[in-house]
């Protein structure tokens, strides 16, 4: 048990303030009178809505399908109609509203038959196929689909680590689950090494949970690790918690499953578990509810809740309170509507007051100190890229590494001057990702703009010879006409042959049908025939003398 | 004295020749200057420059006949990395040029007669359709050019707005708190 740990570089220690919500257990939510869920709540393509308006669904029925690779299903929270399927405000940084399906709760929370699995008799192909259909996506924050990272493809995957470091202020919903369901959560990472094949397996935890390794030890079998990292933020980072246990460092621009590392946030083992061997899909998580609220701790939450339903919850909020805040304080974001539901990726709601976040201090300017450097976890220049960022020269922004930037808030927070680094990045990484969607569609269009070009020029051709090859055989038939004598070419003579054969042929036809009822005809028909006869007569001579 | 010139010439020669045969040898087919101007420009094919498409237009400001502030998709943004390219001072689009938000084209399915006009009008083939039948625009390969309205017999064609998503949604440039407060 006697694990190396390794320090990164950088980090900072900010006030936890963990006390706040891990004293009570999780709580249950109750069923709220209507949900809000939105098709897009994974990195990747949005689910597709697989429900209409009118419908009835169950408790865990699917409600949008994965569309795409990267994407994964959406399943209903409760029973209930839906009511509709549209645009409403969702936990974004942007205050946008996207598709989601509404569902009116009808209260009698009915389930469909869950179907366990038998998954280790199970290959982890149709395992992986099964997380897809129920929802499973990473819930530490990234909500990158489950099923695409159990799968080892060819890098083969020699050590799984569970991150239950939980680094980021206020946030304590990792801690409470791991207290309270550790040999749940056991089984679910059990299920993740069968998947994914490989030997070593750990669990980081940061030293200031002492509660929660208790509980992970003394549920963890021998061959799983549970080990007590440093608190230090951000230690809790995919990356920074890698490098700590194994000192194995992520290359730039790479993922851990790089270097042969899986990593998984304690709360998706937990409802693996829950997916697999009791078949309930994603439909709840735990979210911790905190700050200037009566009754701050963690609740079991059905996903698509809106907002304000938990912070009634939770005693409502105390007067005074400035605003709310998803995620944590270093790397959340503002909320900007209440009515926002709760999605798989949020796992704290801090609503705040003027003590605890103060008004931001003016910017200054930089003077070059270097701090951020030193506090930056991901061994960046910090200083460099925010100057390139504010003068929107972005390649040389670039330059320097900012897609390695995890965002995590060290730099802003040790700023002497106050200046919101983080900002910088993710707005010159947003205009980043739009030039290059621009160009993406720009060499589109040139390529289907020369294909046109390309398409006329061809047709064009294509009508030239056709004309051409007419012109030749209209041209070639008059020179035969017109000399008789002329060496008349093989096609045309026996054109001419197919031609008289026809001809003789309906003469022959002609001659050999013979007239019917010509006998014993009364006189006033037979003259009648008879001028027939002779019109026809005169018509045969004059076209022949025509000809 | 004869000799150390003839050695130096020698030597001269030499290295002279080795010189010559490398920058054949080894010589770098650096990038025409019109593909460089080409992968600035936005690809609308919408000629509002006065070309007949990008191309024409990357080839004519290679040439120097034309300038570089005629290209309105490409916004003010265009112009000043065409100017760094060209080592030339950035300058404000040409008259009468405006950038416009970026749109794509929506055909009005009710009025459209299925005249096939616009197809032929269309740049990019971002159109399906066929005669007498209703006609359609593949949104995503649109590039927003406008060329298909003034062909069209029943004005069924109008531009619409993309508007900004979750998806397409970009931070905006920090506030700067110290010039709100000087």
């Amino acid at each position: 048990m006697n694990q190396k740990l390794y320090t990164f570089n950088g980090g900072v220690h900010p006030d936890v303030h963990k006390a706040e919500s891990n004293a009570t257990p999780i709580r249950t939510m109750p069923l709220s009178a209507r949900y809000v869920v939105p098709m897009r709540q994974h990195i990747g393509e949005p689910a597709r809505p697989v429900v209409a308006v009118g419908d009835r669904v169950l408790r865990g029925q699917m409600i949008g399908a994965a569309e795409g690779y990267v994407s994964t299903a959406v399943h209903a929270p409760t029973s209930g109609r839906v009511v509709a399927i549209e645009a409403c405000a969702v936990p974004h940084p942007s205050g946008l509203f996207d598709l989601a399906v509404v569902i009116e709760a009808d209260g009698e929370d009915q389930a469909i038959a869950y179907q366990p699995l038998d998954w280790r008799s199970l290959d982890p192909s149709a395992l992986r196929n099964r997380m897809r259909d129920m929802g499973l996506a990473g819930l530490g924050g990234a909500v990158f689909p489950s099923y695409i990272k159990l799968n080892p493809g060819a890098q083969k995957i020699h050590t799984l680590i569970l991150n239950g470091a939980e680094c980021e202020p206020w946030i304590t919903c990792d801690d409470r689950l791991m207290r309270e369901r550790a040999p749940e959560m056991l089984r679910g990472i059990e299920i993740m090494r069968h998947a994914l094949g490989c030997q070593t397996v750990l669990i980081g935890i940061e030293d200031n949970k002492p509660e929660a390794l208790a509980a992970m030890r003394a549920a963890a079998p021998a061959e799983i690790e549970v080990v007590a990292v440093p608190t230090m933020y951000p230690g809790g980072g995919g990356k920074q918690l890698t490098y700590t246990l194994t000192g194995v460092e992520t290359p730039t621009g790479g993922r851990s499953t790089d270097v042969g590392i899986q990593v998984f946030n304690v709360g998706t083992a937990y409802s693996l578990y829950r997916a697999v061997e009791i078949g309930e899909p994603l439909i709840s998580r735990v979210v911790t509810l905190t700050g200037h609220v009566a009754q701050p701790g963690n609740f079991e939450v059905r996903i698509g809740t809106p907002l304000a339903d938990l912070i009634s919850a939770g005693g409502g909020m105390l007067p005074g309170a400035s605003g709310e805040i998803i995620g944590g304080p270093m790397m959340g974001f503002d909320l900007m509507d209440l009515a926002a539901p709760v999605t798989k990726a949020v796992n704290c709601l801090i609503v705040k007051n003027p003590k605890f976040f103060p008004i931001k201090p003016i910017e200054l300017p930089c003077i070059r100190c270097g701090a951020c450097a030193r506090a930056c976890p991901a061994d960046l220049q910090p200083f460099e890229m925010y100057w390139y960022s504010r003068a929107k020269d972005f390649g040389r922004a670039q330059g320097y590494n900012l897609f390695d930037c995890i965002e995590c808030g060290c730099c802003s927070y040790v700023c002497p001057s106050h200046i919101p680094l983080v900002d910088y990045f993710r707005f010159a990484k947003s205009e980043i990702w739009e030039r290059e969607r621009e160009k993406r569609a720009a060499d589109l269009a040139r390529s289907r703009h020369e294909f046109k070009a390309f398409r006329l020029e061809r047709e064009k051709q294509e009508k030239a010879e056709k004309f051409a090859k007419a012109a030749e055989k209209s041209k070639a038939a008059a020179s035969s006409n017109a000399d008789p004598t002329a060496p008349a070419d093989p096609d045309a003579e026996k054109k001419k042959a197919i031609l008289q054969a026809a001809l003789e042929r309906a003469q022959k036809a002609k001659e050999s049908v013979a007239p019917k009822n010509t006998e014993n005809l009364p006189p006033r028909v037979q003259k009648e025939i008879d001028e027939i006869e002779a019109r026809r007569a005169t018509v045969e001579a004059t076209t022949e003398t025509k000809e | 004295m004869i000799s150390a010139i003839l050695v130096m010439a020698a030597i001269g020669l030499v290295l002279g020749g080795i010189l010559g045969w490398a920058s054949i040898k080894f010589r770098v087919q650096d990038d025409p200057l019109v593909e460089k101007i080409d992968a600035i420009l936005p690809q609308t094919q919408c000629g509002q420059c006065g070309f007949p498409g990008c191309k024409p237009y990357a080839e004519a400001i290679a040439k120097g006949e034309a300038d570089i502030n005629q290209c309105p998709p490409g916004g003010a943004d265009g112009v000043n990395r065409l100017a760094e390219l060209l080592g030339v001072e950035p300058k404000p689009l040409g008259e009468g040029l405006e950038a416009k938000p970026k749109s794509v084209a929506i055909i009005d399915e009710n009025t459209c007669i299925g005249c096939t006009l616009c197809i032929q009008a269309c740049p990019v083939d971002a159109i399906i359709g066929a005669a007498k039948q209703m006609h359609v625009i593949v949104a995503s390969q649109c590039t927003g050019c406008e060329l298909c309205l003034p062909p069209c017999p029943v004005d069924c064609i109008s531009m619409q707005v993309i508007k900004e998503d979750v998806v397409n949604w970009k931070w905006r440039y920090p506030i700067h708190m110290m010039k709100r407060a000087a």
